[in-house]
């Protein structure tokens, strides 16, 4: 016990001394801003702003992205150039084909399914009773890690033969109470994929949820009023109003949740081991690239992520732009 | 992988050992080093002196396994002058890739399989060892443990701890009540499964079988395989098939792995308490044998580090709940023949104090302290079986020193890490799964073959 | 919830109350359109009986597998390995032995979940202010400094999130050991999550920060104040909910996390993070089924506090961009 009070202390000393390290350097290039002389004071002041996060977004993330994109031309150990051969290899593999079309179906569902989900409660619960606990319930995935949520689904989807043994898992235990047999959920391809993605969906949609039912407070009253004079019916004024007014929150939580889906990797790792057909390209450029040294591979694989995400990018870029034209 | 989630069945063992230890310490009049203050130094000598000098040695041993380790190596800190930073993580196999090319490597690193020690060398990251280490080395050990340490005549990582594979774990009690005879070749053991089948009824069947093991799913299966190409086959096709040289679809192979298809794919003959043949791939290795003791199945194919899994109260002994009997070979006239598995100590620079430590890893001393820990075993020629914790270790340690013993390291550890830990697992799983013929298995590992 | 949603302005110090007051005629006005719309909308709400019970159906489904978890942890590890756990219902037990267990018993072997808790608050913390703060600077440069090339930046900056972390690790940590000298150290930790969670940090707060009426902004410019004093007397106190509820959603990402930790902190019980700890029980499952619904449990104990005693920052913080079409 003393050893862990030691430790404690000793840890939390640390910590607010990183702290105090931190708010000293940043105040103090903010008081510099503020006594920047009269000439070329803008661009001080702009580069203070900017710089500590473009520093750190440049070493942190500017370059590791160039530099995987050099390195998925080379062979494993970097040494070598190899052109398009990692690109090839990954096209022609029918595992790495697997995992790359498992990916697709990951981004395709997930933030829908999550979104429409979170909508919907959102909705449904906008203004009920008791609306802050159904909130926390919905939500309470969200603060649970992938690990922690691994956990909790293999607890729900394990299996037993019949007749061998008592079903322990819920899942199978439902089955086998309206007369199915039991199945093996994580191990059954193409099947055990939509398995995964329910983990997911089931902690994304806290998070569509809780954003979209702010937004939904948001839009204002009296337009909804103006719909509901007009004889529209709830389902109407939701269309016809409600939709629209969250229309740029509905973008922010898609966007955000298909970025987290592409990465996906605890989950995968958690619970299959990207075993049975069940690999996305986030777990498997980590065993390419960690498990067997195949760093080549692995930035291949990182650069057709990169690629599968372009499209949101360029949809949001031009979202941005839409309403920087109206601003 | 594999090994990682191997080892991590040893520590309850250990920590057996290490109680056996200090109840054993209570017992005798101890001449322990430390006691008085007056720690017998000789021993350490010839590694010279290194006043402030540390050293970090990286490996995926925790837990308790990993305070014996730290115990193991006290006396040498001690006299040296040496500290030892042991930075223990499950995760280090995956994350010495990460760190070597960051130019952040350990100093010494206990490698769990040679695959990945091999792959460490040929990226040019692993120092050739000090001579000091090779003399020891050349002491102690087999030419064939000093060959997996080696590259292109190049000598670089010592051999350190071992298990023995290619145990059947059964119940003395369960053989003796049903007049089951310990099978003395593998057709005699067939003919005993048959035997036992008469008793399938609910959730009994003669075999139980788990090879599940996260993202290694399907190595249990590989030490299947590799146990029936080194009795059928032979050592020299063994050899030939670990380097590639004999393809998996070769017949020779192919007839090896029929054989284990004999047990593994009729449902007469497996899953006990678990199922059909389907329900291997979900059963985790851990699990795997624990049937035996409900009286679910009779025997169970595991390494002898499994002897952790059968938890507290049950005792591993000839006369005790459960003992395990080398697969047999196929035919009694063949000498005995093992496959097992160990560990590697492999050095990223070539500092004294890195190969002083190095050095005296791969010495007798160092084994017999360790051993006397409890929990684990080596293939070093200057241990003193006695030493270990358990009867079991007693006896895979005497299998290790056997000089007429056929010891062959474990295939899939040894092949390319496309094979070795990728398509032999996975393919295992599908061959179990149903989802893949014989035929189609062996083509398809042939197939990636780099 | 309501309530909180109609007070953005109660948040603010006696500092902003002159820009506030010149804010305020957009804003507070939806502000108060909102709460006095309450009543109303009680009664205009899409919500059925349909509905409701379909909130509950889905509420009952989100919550099941965790009240399992819960269940389980009470349950003595036989019953955990050889029946499901609502037979608790039929043959009611209870036991904290797995909590004790993973808690309070020392040695190598135990879980020892105290010091990797203690080791999660320590990373938590620092890595969701350091982000925060940064991510502040820069939005508001984005968002109301006028330069060359501000959109373009954004868009490079809002492109980042996609940069697969797994890709980062490696240049980063050789940085860490080579140049800094720091790796499997906390501060690694901390600033590799404070880069990672830079650009959504910084896509999100410029989305509330550039819809603070320009009028607030123009007018503190007007009476002379620089880009410090507007940040500091406009945009930090305006924005407060958006920091709040972003800071949350930080921390929880930052505490979840196991890829960074695993990499920077070296993977020892002195750094290293509760989730590591987690993934190395679930590396046991078979031997240690019992302790983890306990262990996960308890990881989950500071997310959840987190959640319930800061919610009402998520109504107004995250309503960015909510109203605009």
């Amino acid at each position: 016990m003393a050893d862990f009070l030691s430790d404690f202390a000793e840890k939390f000393g640390l910590m607010f001394l990183g702290l105090a390290a931190f708010a000293a350097v940043v105040g103090i290039l903010l008081f510099l801003a503020d006594r920047a002389p009269k000439r070329g004071r803008d661009v001080l002041q702009l580069l203070i702003f900017l710089l500590p996060a473009g520093i750190l977004l440049t070493v942190g993330l500017i370059y590791p992205a160039v530099n995987t994109t050099v390195l998925s031309f080379f062979n494993r150990n970097s040494q070598e150039f190899v052109g398009f051969d990692n690109f090839v290899w990954m096209f022609t593999q029918p595992q790495i084909q697997i995992t790359l079309l498992n990916t697709l179906v990951w981004v395709a569902l997930v933030p829908t399914l999550s979104t429409i989900f979170g909508l919907a409660y959102a909705v449904f619960i906008d203004k009920s009773k008791g609306e802050k606990v159904l909130k926390s319930l919905v939500f309470m995935p969200m603060a649970i890690s992938f690990v922690g949520a691994g956990i909790i689904w293999r607890f729900m989807y394990e299996y037993r033969a019949e007749g061998f043994s008592e079903q322990i898992g819920v899942l199978n235990q439902i089955i086998v109470w309206v007369g199915g047999e039991p199945q093996q959920f994580l191990q059954n391809s193409p099947w055990n994929t939509f398995f995964l993605i329910i983990v997911m969906v089931w902690i994304q949609t806290g998070f569509a949820m809780v954003l979209l039912s702010a937004a939904i407070k948001g839009v204002p009253v009296e337009i909804v009023e103006a719909s509901r004079l007009d004889g529209a019916n709830p389902w109407q004024t939701f269309w016809n109003v409600t939709v629209p007014g969250i229309r740029s929150t509905l973008v922010v939580v898609v966007t955000t949740i298909s970025i987290a889906t592409l990465k996906v990797f605890d989950i995968v790792r958690a619970m299959t081991g990207g075993n049975f057909d069940t690999s996305v390209v986030a777990n498997e450029m980590y065993t390419q690239a960690f498990n067997r040294g195949e760093f080549g591979q692995g930035s291949a694989l990182a650069l057709v992520l990169f690629v599968m995400v372009l499209p949101i990018v360029v949809y949001n870029v031009r979202i941005m732009r839409k309403q920087k034209e109206i601003r | 992988m594999s090994s990682t989630l191997r080892r991590r069945v040893l520590a309850p063992a250990a920590a057996v050992g290490a109680l056996s230890l200090v109840l054993a310490g209570c017992a005798a009049d101890t001449d322990e080093p430390g006691a008085g203050g007056d720690l017998d130094c000789s021993a350490y000598e010839a590694y010279g002196t290194f006043e402030g000098e540390s050293v970090e040695v990286y490996a995926t041993i925790v837990e308790v396994e990993a305070d014996d380790l730290v115990t193991s190596w006290s006396d040498f800190e001690d006299c040296t002058g040496i500290t030892i930073d042991y930075v223990g993580t499950q995760e280090a196999e995956t994350q010495i890739n990460v760190r070597a090319a960051a130019g952040d490597a350990p100093d010494l690193m206990i490698i769990p399989q040679p695959g990945l020690l091999q792959r460490l060398i040929a990226d040019g990251y692993v120092e050739p060892a000090a001579s000091s280490v090779e003399d020891n080395v050349d002491e102690f050990w087999s030419e064939s443990w000093k060959g997996y340490g080696t590259v292109d005549g190049t000598f670089y990582a010592a051999p350190l701890l071992a298990s023995v594979k290619g145990y059947i774990w059964y119940s003395p009690a369960d053989f003796e009540e049903n007049g089951y005879e310990i099978p003395t070749t593998w057709d005699e053991m067939i003919a005993l499964t048959d035997q036992m089948t008469e008793r399938n009824e609910g959730a009994y069947r003669p075999w139980c079988v788990g090879f599940g093991s996260g993202d290694a799913t399907g190595w249990p299966g590989t030490d299947w395989v590799e146990d029936s190409v080194l009795r059928f086959a032979g050592p020299e096709a063994y050899d030939a098939w670990v380097a590639g040289e004999l393809e998996f679809s070769s017949p020779e192979i192919t007839d090896a792995i029929e054989r284990v298809g004999e047990i593994l794919l009729d449902p007469e003959y497996v899953n006990g308490g678990y199922g059909g043949v389907e329900s291997i791939v979900s059963t985790t290795f851990n699990d795997g044998g624990l049937p035996i003791l409900d009286g679910n199945c009779s025997m169970h194919h595991q390494a002898s580090f499994y002897e952790a899994q059968w938890g507290e109260g049950v005792t591993v002994a000839p006369d005790g709940d459960i003992w395990a009997f080398i697969t047999p070979p196929a035919s009694a006239d063949d000498g005995p023949a093992v496959t097992g598995g160990g560990e590697f100590v492999a050095a990223f620079n070539d500092r004294e104090a890195t190969s002083a430590v190095q050095t005296y890893l791969a010495s007798d001393t160092w084994a017999n302290n360790r051993v006397a820990l409890g929990g684990v075993i080596s293939a070093n020629q200057g241990l003193d079986p006695s030493l270990a914790s358990s009867q079991l270790g007693v006896q895979s340690i005497e299998i290790l020193q056997n000089p007429d013993t056929v010891f062959r390291f474990d295939a899939s550890d040894l092949m390319p890490a496309e094979v070795g830990t990728s398509s032999f697992w996975t393919g295992m799983v599908d061959w179990v799964s149903g989802t893949v013929t014989t035929d189609e298995l062996t083509e398809f590992i042939d197939s990636t073959f780099p | 919830m309501s309530t909180s949603s109609g007070t953005n302005t109660g948040t603010s110090t006696d500092k902003v109350q002159k820009a506030e007051t010149k804010l305020d005629q957009p804003l507070g006005q939806r502000n108060k359109a909102t709460g006095g719309g309450k009543a109303k909308r009680v009664k205009q709400r899409l919500t059925s009986r349909w509905a409701t019970f379909a909130a509950i159906v889905i509420a009952v489904i989100w919550t099941i597998p965790t009240f399992g978890l819960l269940v389980s942890s009470i349950r003595t590890p036989d019953e955990i390995r050889t029946t499901g756990w609502w037979n608790i219902f039929v043959s009611p037990s209870f036991t904290l032995e797995n909590y004790a267990e993973v808690l309070t018993v020392s040695g190598a072997s135990s879980a020892n979940l105290g010091q990797y808790f203690v080791n999660s608050l320590v990373i938590a913390i620092p890595a969701a202010l350091f982000p925060i703060a940064l991510a502040t600077m820069a939005a508001y440069a984005f968002a109301w400094i006028k330069f060359k090339g501000s959109g373009a930046l954004f868009v490079l900056v809002f492109a980042l999130q996609i940069v697969p972390l797994q890709m980062a690790l490696v240049p980063l940590l050789q940085i860490f050991s080579g140049v800094l000298g720091i790796s499997g150290t906390f501060p690694a930790v901390w600033i590799a999550h404070t880069i990672f969670g830079l650009p959504l940090c910084i896509f999100l707060l410029h989305n509330f920060i550039s819809e603070i009426p320009g009028e607030v902004v123009e007018a503190a410019r007007v009476d002379g104040a620089n880009h410090t004093q507007i940040f500091f007397r406009i945009i930090i106190p305006l924005s407060l909910p958006a920091l709040a509820s972003i800071g949350i959603f930080q921390f929880l990402w930052v505490w979840n996390d196991l890829l960074v930790a695993l990499v920077f902190s070296g993977g020892t019980a002195d750094v290293a993070p509760l989730t590591q700890r987690l993934a190395e029980l679930v590396g046991n499952f078979g031997r240690n089924t019992e302790r983890l619904p306990a262990a996960a449990f308890i990881s989950l104990i500071i997310p959840l506090i987190v959640f319930f005693s800061l919610q009402r920052y998520f109504v107004r913080g995250l309503l960015a961009g909510s109203t605009k079409g």
